[in-house]
């Protein structure tokens, strides 16, 4: 009888629920723009009527492909995003029907950091690159990274051994620091570098690949893990964003990257390299549908001043013309094309 | 060698043969003995030091450290249309009143840098946490009472003496401004440090000082429930199905067969199936428990119908022949004997796949339930997450006082997980029948 009654109970709950319609904002993507979105998020949820939007994490790519996936509630709302979208991505968008608009809403640097009691780095770029991409121009070719030492690549670097613990391949921080380091850092500016990709008739892409010989150390998506990694080799270096430094900014110091030391004014002002935009992509189709998306992105434009709660957490504003721009654009919500992210 | 009496032992040889093969075995016994503690010590030496690594971070991570205020509660400023409820209360200037109350103890800060430092001792949350006082006690408006308020996570750390103060202050977090008002807080005596009362009643939050697992808390047993009610009599009925009344024929076997092989596919498969049949053909939302329950529920049905049918199996056949022999129906032989008789078993199989849904993490990922979401869930059509989502959650933060947290997090999912475990054996030892 009890097992009757439990699989007639069972039975019901699974199908008495398709209709239930979805009445908070779903956001997934970068892992680097979620504790920014979840503050949000969240001082939006303490307001009055309002049902704090739900925040996942995936990656940059899980937010882009989210969004674009199709129109209904059983897709999400907003895709957060640490890289912009590329012409491919937004391609499916269109072939799905969905139409987005794109919000920047600040900026997050990269920093190479290890323990105060270790040897302060001061590097160039391209000496950077040198020490962690997968392949150098040696001799005219390019072969694979022969760099035991931080000192064989330039006598005035530390001697010690390199040793790097930054993210893996899945991580959006790693892929902006192979592009801005290794590739346009490295192999576009080097002319070693130049000369000997010609040779080999490779393209400057490829430079984006990290070498595997034990010098870069995966230590997986949590930046906490480096950051404490760091504090007990005191010889190693850690690769990962901004937030994480200034959290941990009495025992830890930046690599001062092409003369430039990462803080908050150097990267705000466009100085330190090694930064890339933060995203949100909203879906155009379910404004108005999902209730509170204008709250949300109003909510922002509350927190993301030079003053704000989101540059405590370590979030880099954008200068207030940019500021403006953007909160103009989540009054006229244009839509996204091709030509504007040439 | 070529006299046949060579190949006869005196028996002094053989005596000393037989002895020496005797310390051989004894000493064979030895070391496997010594294999056997030692596998023992090594699995017990990772407990301990798993146990001890949690306690020693998490225990700390139970308290934090609370500043005592004197809040003037004025019902003109904290209730402007004077009805008491939430709506006219969401007018009243809570944090205003908490700020006023705390610059009156710091000796009236002036100028709008100092101000600033003040503000930052204290938590984001304490004009809500007034709010809610005052909801609770609205008789006690008009008077002073004295409450007490978080500190800020930063603060709190530096309590806690893990940050230093000898750091320049440039490397810090928390200013001199701030050390000196900190030293007067504790000089006269408002600064405490207790069990916190945000981990356990707060839900998730970004302001580590406010983050609980309630939320949380709350979304593991909502998916579990619905994880036991589709599980366990599906598993229940499968189990006696297939033992009591399926035919043995090629097509049993071949039940049999995939139902161990679904024991063995990883957990992470069932949140892709969950994804494309709930939320894409179904149309449910994303992040709710009662996909996540579904999901957990198909992970944990093989478990329960192996566990169900080996406890079935261990019911004697002369119960169910005595049962047949007084005249008893097929179905009445198998619900009035066969199932209390196994039940303890299944019982405890059952608990042992809920204590795995517990932990898993990785099925949710894909139905959204691995997410930041605030509210807790008050059914289970709500969005939710469950704890080790939580904790996985914390273990990222950049914000210092989430280790503690993280690890006090990890406390409560063992104490759970140990009183499932607990539950499971009490269980079998109280039902259990020995022939």
């Amino acid at each position: 009888m009890f097992v009757r009654i439990a699989t007639a109970a069972a039975l019901a709950v699974v199908l008495s629920s398709p209709t239930v319609a979805r009445d908070y904002i779903s956001i997934a993507g970068s892992s680097t723009v979620l504790p920014f979105a979840t503050i949000v998020a969240e001082r939006l949820g303490r307001g009055a009527n309002q049902k704090t939007p739900v925040v996942e994490s995936g990656g940059s790519s899980v937010g882009k492909k989210g969004v674009c996936d199709g129109i209904g509630t059983e897709f999400i709302d907003i895709g957060n995003a640490s890289s912009r979208m590329k012409t491919a991505e937004l391609e499916y968008c269109e072939k799905n029907g969905v139409k987005l608009t794109e919000i920047k809403v600040g900026y997050d640097g990269i920093v190479v950091a290890n323990s105060k009691n270790g040897t302060p780095l001061k590097i160039s770029l391209a000496n950077l690159g040198k020490a962690l991409t997968a392949e150098v121009a040696i001799g005219g070719k390019m072969v694979p990274n022969p760099y035991k030492k931080w000192s064989d690549i330039d006598p005035s670097l530390p001697d010690a051994a390199i040793r790097v613990y930054g993210p893996p391949t899945t991580s959006g921080t790693r892929a902006s620091y192979a592009e801005i380091v290794n590739e346009k850092a490295y192999c576009k500016k080097d002319a070693d570098a130049k000369a000997a990709l010609k040779a080999s008739g490779k393209k400057a892409k490829t430079c984006r690949a990290m070498r595997t010989d034990g010098a870069y150390v995966e230590a997986g998506e949590q930046d906490n893990l480096i950051v404490q990694k760091l504090q007990e080799d005191t010889n190693a270096y850690g690769i990962f964003g901004f937030s994480y430094l200034d959290q941990n900014s009495d025992t830890l110091q930046g690599a001062e990257l092409s003369g430039v030391v990462p803080t908050f004014d150097a990267i705000a002002a466009g100085k330190y390299k090694a930064s890339r935009a933060l995203y949100f992509y909203v879906k155009h189709q379910h404004v108005g549908v999902v209730p509170g998306i204008e709250a949300y992105m109003t909510e922002w434009t509350k927190h993301w001043g030079d003053d704000g709660i989101l540059a405590d957490a370590g979030m880099i504003p954008m200068p207030d013309a940019e500021r403006d721009e953007m909160a103009d654009r989540m009054k006229n919500r244009p839509v996204l094309v091709a030509a504007d992210l040439k | 060698m070529s006299d046949q009496g060579s190949f006869r032992l005196s028996p002094e040889r053989a005596a000393e043969r037989v002895a020496y093969s005797i310390s051989l075995r004894k000493r064979r016994e030895k070391r496997f003995l010594f294999l056997g503690k030692f596998a023992v010590a090594v699995a017990l030496g990772f407990l301990v030091l798993l146990f001890a690594g949690i306690l020693s971070k998490g225990i700390p991570g139970l308290f934090q450290h609370y500043v005592t205020l004197d809040v003037q509660l004025d019902a003109e400023r904290l209730d402007p249309s004077g009805q008491r409820t939430i709506e006219s209360l969401a007018d009243g200037d809570f944090d205003g009143v908490v700020r006023d109350a705390l610059y009156e103890v710091l000796g009236g800060p002036t100028g709008r840098k100092a101000k600033r430092q003040a503000r930052k001792l204290i938590s984001s949350g304490s004009g809500q946490r007034l709010m809610q006082h005052v909801l609770d006690n609205p008789d006690q408006m008009g008077s002073t009472v004295a409450l007490q308020f978080a500190v800020d996570d930063d603060v709190d750390t530096f309590l806690r003496g893990l940050i230093s103060r000898d750091t320049p202050e440039a490397d810090r977090r928390v200013s001199d401004q701030m050390i000196s008002y900190i030293d007067l807080l504790q000089a006269e005596g408002r600064i405490s440090y207790e069990i916190s009362d945000y981990l356990f009643f707060g839900s998730a939050s970004r302001d580590a000082e406010m983050a609980g697992i309630r939320g949380a808390l709350v979304g593991s047993i909502l998916t579990l429930l619905v994880c036991i009610v589709i599980a366990f009599p599906l598993g229940v009925a499968t189990a006696v199905y297939l033992e009591e009344m399926a035919p043995k024929n090629r097509f049993t076997e071949i039940i049999e067969i995939n139902i161990n092989n679904l024991a063995a596919v990883p957990s992470v498969v069932f949140g892709i199936m969950g994804l494309a049949i709930f939320i894409v053909i179904f149309g449910m939302p994303r992040s709710i428990p009662l996909v996540g329950g579904i999901v957990l529920a198909l992970m944990t049905l093989p478990t329960i119908i192996i566990s169900s049918r080996a406890s079935i199996r261990a019911v004697p056949p002369s119960i169910r022949d005595a049962a047949l022999g007084v005249g008893a129906s097929k179905m009445q032989t198998i619900t009035h004997h066969v199932l209390p008789l196994a039940m303890p078993g299944m019982l405890t199989g059952t608990i042992i796949g809920m204590a795995q849904a517990l932990g898993e993490t990785a099925p949710l990922l894909m139905i959204g339930m691995v997410a930041f979401i605030v509210d807790v869930p008050s059914g289970v059509t709500d969005p939710g997450t469950v704890l080790p989502v939580q904790i996985f959650m914390w273990a990222d933060f950049a914000e210092r006082m989430f280790i503690q947290k993280t690890s006090a997090a990890i406390i409560v999912l063992l104490a759970f997980l140990i009183s499932m475990n607990a539950a499971a054996i009490l269980l079998r030892k109280k039902l259990e029948r020995r022939w």
